[in-house]
């Protein structure tokens, strides 16, 4: 109604004014039964998010064709019926405007967006033409594949069945791979994803930099709410008051990079006054003795010049620990890649966690299970004689997963031997890799670079071909079957049609492997044939799981007390304090600590972290969650503002040590943050000028991260050994 | 009579906004808009910091000014609950509501109409909990009925320490936060 018509229906309506309240309210219903009526074409599908890698069960609403809003499917053991806020806003992927809409094929030089808009059998052959030649010419393993989430499974099984096995994606090494890498050596199994936290039965919880509530994984941030209504005593350590640490009941402001120093002191204090749990050890643990010996030097006195943290409240917090083992859960964090010490310091978190002889034991460390489903049967995939291009000679021996920067590595020096192909899946390796030049120089030796995403993001941008894929609202995926603390399996299916030409990656990867003459390894007519045949091979009816969206399996015992076995898979078959096959390895068998390098003069160290709203750099042009956060801002610690005349709200660029300036982004000037380092949310600062809602909306610290530590266990990136200064002239 | 009110525990929000994205979708709120959001406060030196996080939204007064003061009848007062409710089509814009909220609760909707929180009425009579309360992932907000001595609101209020925002301002609020 315009404002003519409103003053119009005012006049008319005066008479409506001494209506009475009641007939108003009639009215009112009457609207509302009119709107009842006209919603009956209401549809609710089952389906699994995709807005970030959690996997949480929904159930969409369509109305009159109409995407309206997702829910929690309350089926799902994850979601218990309850989305986090950016599975509310999936909505927001399917009406995205800057979405990609069709295929793409490159016109001028990389990375300048000039684009023709190609039909998916001219894209899909120029792909397939490419990639049998460089098959010809250099061997299959030259082309590489990354890929991030289950949507990647279809894209994954082509890659293999071409004869490829570099399939790595930024969630090993630059991400929570040290942490798995540091409970492998010690627990002799990793904490995977959804992490096996028994969080909601933890009677003490300790949080090392994890941010819960603004770090929004679903259901680690329900039963952190749940631990919190029961009364869990918390200890958060961070150097920035997290949403967390507002709720802790001991708060340690750790100077960044210390995390190692306050570990070693808490187990000193722990083994020096006896607290640990002490049957547990003697039962469980390996090289006990010599782990003891070897951490006795380091002393809350010690730590507390490295760590800030005083030595009575680095004793209070171990013996707050002690007090509720074995339900005292130190969380094991998930984004880990932060100083270079990560596999070791992730391992001092599990060596802490084993005095608390809580791995297996409710409160802790649970088993996860899972639904036997049977894979789908294929042909056998060719056999390499090439290992595996991304880390030569075993440089790093306990990396179990591929490096993403191995990858890009061997790209860019042709060692061990030339890549010269990549396809990169939902995973925009400019803001997930450290030092994008390294990445653009890497992209400037490739022949082919094939780009699969539902948006525009930086890396579709140097794409030779940006292939547009369908949102998960729109699409079937493989099937997900789950581990966790129960057993249950979801499936993802289209709720809406994709509004363009956008197209599943099943049916990408399908068509792909026709045209690469691998059409025998995709033997089924569509995903819908494949799925019911897993499920019947499962005993399952697709049916059921099509109408419901979960089917959970019985309950199995998932703790040492109801039955699960307590074996533990490392070379001394118990949990080793003291690492031989580190030892043999050339490292330290039982953590040690190295003092961080410290910011230059005038220069602060740059944090990031994540918003409830959003995921990595991919949800920053759905409009929902935008309408949230629109934009990042730096955290300044209020005295360093007030320094450098710096208020809230105030524009400002950062420089990092090599003098890379990012976009402007706002000022937080903030009690909540040390004075030492500044802090902002990961994702924002877009330079893809396809990304037009987006395009330079605040800025992107992986732009400012310019230099990595490498893990010298398993190659990851650290990232928290930038610095940055403030140009105040934005 | 019924006396819908919420009560929101803010030793549980986590201020994921979750709710603010529930309502916009549920409600269909307009880009750009909202009808709740979340406030953080941090008081104190760092590293003595003492937060609050929560989750506000129109506190559908027992005295509510806006709907004292519209020229038209738009705002009034919902026969079930007590919830304030706006007709959109009585509505002329003229943002006399928005200036009488203590809470800021209003926004004048694309569409010409002053437009607030509505305790998703259209939820509520169907037994159903409002949207931003059902998506909850931390479970902190509770709606129901204060007459009701039973339901969880009235009992929470019995049993924890809490308070509203702004009752000098004299208009009867029915939101309460738990501390």
């Amino acid at each position: 109604m315009d404002s003519v018509s409103r003053r119009k229906f005012l006049k008319i309506g005066g008479a409506s004014v001494v209506l009475s309240a009641a007939t108003q309210s009639a009215l009112g219903r009457v609207e509302e039964l009119a709107k009842t009526k006209s919603s009956k074409g209401l549809e609710k599908i089952p389906t699994f998010c995709d807005i970030c890698f959690w996997k949480c069960g929904a159930i969409a609403y369509v109305e009159d064709g109409k995407l309206w809003k997702v829910e929690g499917n309350p089926l799902d053991p994850l979601s218990r019926g309850r989305l986090c806020p950016r599975g509310t806003g999936g909505i927001g992927a399917h009406y995205d405007p800057d979405r990609l809409k069709y295929p793409l094929m490159r016109k001028s030089v990389r990375g300048e967006e000039r684009w023709n808009q190609v039909t998916w059998d001219e894209a899909l052959t120029f792909i397939a033409d490419k990639m049998k030649k460089i098959k010809n010419d250099y061997g299959p393993e030259a082309m590489a594949l990354f890929s991030h989430g289950i949507g990647g499974n279809f894209i994954k099984h082509l890659f293999k069945a071409y004869g490829s096995a570099n399939i790595g994606a930024p969630s090993f090494a630059q991400c929570r791979g040290p942490r798995d890498v540091g409970f492998n050596l010690t627990f002799g199994e990793d904490v995977a994803s959804p992490e096996r936290t028994d969080i909601k039965n933890a009677q003490c919880l300790v949080l090392i930099g994890s941010h819960l509530g603004e770090n929004m994984h679903n259901t680690q941030v329900q039963e952190f709410s749940d631990a919190l209504a029961n009364g869990v005593s918390l200890i958060v350590v961070d150097p920035r008051v997290s949403v967390a640490a507002g709720k802790a009941k001991y708060y340690l402001p750790i100077k960044p990079g210390a995390d190692m120093a306050l570990l070693l002191a808490w187990m000193q204090v722990l083994v020096t006054e006896r607290l640990y749990n002490k049957p547990y050890v003697e039962k469980y643990g390996f090289g006990f003795d010599n782990f003891a010996a070897e951490i006795l030097p380091y002393s809350p006195e010690w730590a507390y010049p490295e760590t800030g943290i005083e030595p009575e409240v680095i004793r209070a917090t171990a013996r707050e620990m002690a007090r509720y083992q074995p339900a005292t859960l130190i969380h094991p964090g998930r984004h880990v890649t932060w100083y270079g010490d990560d596999a070791q310091r992730s391992r001092a978190i599990a060596l802490l966690n084993a005095l608390m002889g809580n791995w297996g034991v409710k409160g802790g460390f649970y088993y996860p299970v899972s639904m036997d489903v049977p894979s789908y049967p294929y042909p056998e995939y060719p056999h390499s004689d090439k290992p595996k291009v991304d880390n030569p000679d075993n440089k790093f021996p306990f990396a179990h997963e591929v490096n993403t920067n191995g990858i890009r590595k061997a790209t860019i020096s042709g060692e061990p031997y030339p890549v010269k192909g990549w396809f990169v899946y939902a995973t925009n390796l400019i803001h997930a890799l450290p030092d994008e030049q390294e990445t653009i120089r890497a992209i400037q030796n490739l022949d082919l670079l094939v780009v699969i995403d539902v948006i525009p993001a930086e890396i579709a941008g140097w794409a030779d071909v940006v292939l547009p894929e369908a949102v998960y609202l729109e699409r079937h995926d493989d099937l997900n079957v789950e581990w966790f603390r129960e057993p249950f399996i979801s499936l993802r299916q289209p709720v809406v049609e994709a509004p363009h030409d956008q197209k599943p990656n099943w049916w990408i990867a399908k068509k792909l492997a026709d045209k690469l003459d691998l059409g025998h390894y995709f033997p089924w007519k569509d995903i819908e044939e494949y799925l019911e045949h897993r499920l019947n091979a499962a005993g399952l009816s697709y049916g059921q799981l099509k109408k419901e969206g979960i089917i959970r399996g019985e309950k199995q015992p998932i703790y040492f007390a109801e039955g699960v076995p307590d074996v533990f898979p490392t070379p001394s078959g118990k949990i080793e304090f003291y690492s031989l096959q580190l030892a043999e390895a050339g490292f330290d068998p039982v953590p040690k600590y190295t003092q961080p390098a410290p910011p230059p003069a005038g220069f602060f160290r740059l944090l990031y972290g994540r918003a409830p709203v959003h995921s990595f750099s991919r949800t920053q042009s759905n409009r929902v969650l935008m309408d949230m956060i629109g934009e990042n801002e730096v955290w300044i610690n209020q005295d360093i503002a007030n320094r450098y005349g710096l208020k809230s709200g105030d524009f400002i660029r950062l420089k990092n040590q090599d003098g890379v300036i990012s976009n402007r982004i706002k000022v937080k000037a903030t009690e909540r943050i040390r004075t030492d380092c500044v802090y902002m949310i990961h994702g924002f600062g877009h330079n893809s000028r396809m990304l037009k809602f987006a395009y330079q909306k605040g800025a992107s610290d992986a732009q400012l991260i310019t230099r990595y530590k490498t893990d010298p266990l398993m190659g990851g990136t650290a990232m928290n050994v930038n610095f940055v200064t403030f140009e105040l002239e934005a | 009579m019924a006396r819908f009110a919420m009560v929101i525990d803010t030793k549980k929000c986590v201020g994921c906004m979750d709710c603010v994205v529930a309502c916009k979708a549920e409600n269909k709120v307009p880009e750009g808009f909202n009808r709740d959001w979340i406030t953080t406060e941090a008081r104190g030196k760092f590293p003595t910091v003492q937060m609050e996080i929560r989750t506000e939204r129109c506190n559908h007064c027992g005295n509510p000014p806006c709907v004292h003061c519209c020229p038209t009848g738009a705002s009034h007062v919902h026969d079930l609950g007590g919830v304030v409710l706006v007709y959109h089509d009585l509505c002329i814009g003229c943002k006399a509501c928005l200036a009488s909220c203590p809470y800021d609760a209003r926004f004048i909707h694309p569409e010409g109409y002053a437009d607030k929180c509505t305790f998703c009425i259209h939820r509520v009579e169907k037994g159903q909990d409002p949207a931003c309360v059902s998506v909850c992932p931390t479970h902190c907000m509770y709606f129901g009925d204060l007459e009701d001595v039973h339901s969880m609101v009235s009992r929470l209020l019995a049993e924890r320490k809490w308070y509203a925002i702004a009752p000098e301002a004299g208009t009867d609020p029915q939101l309460f936060y738990l501390v």
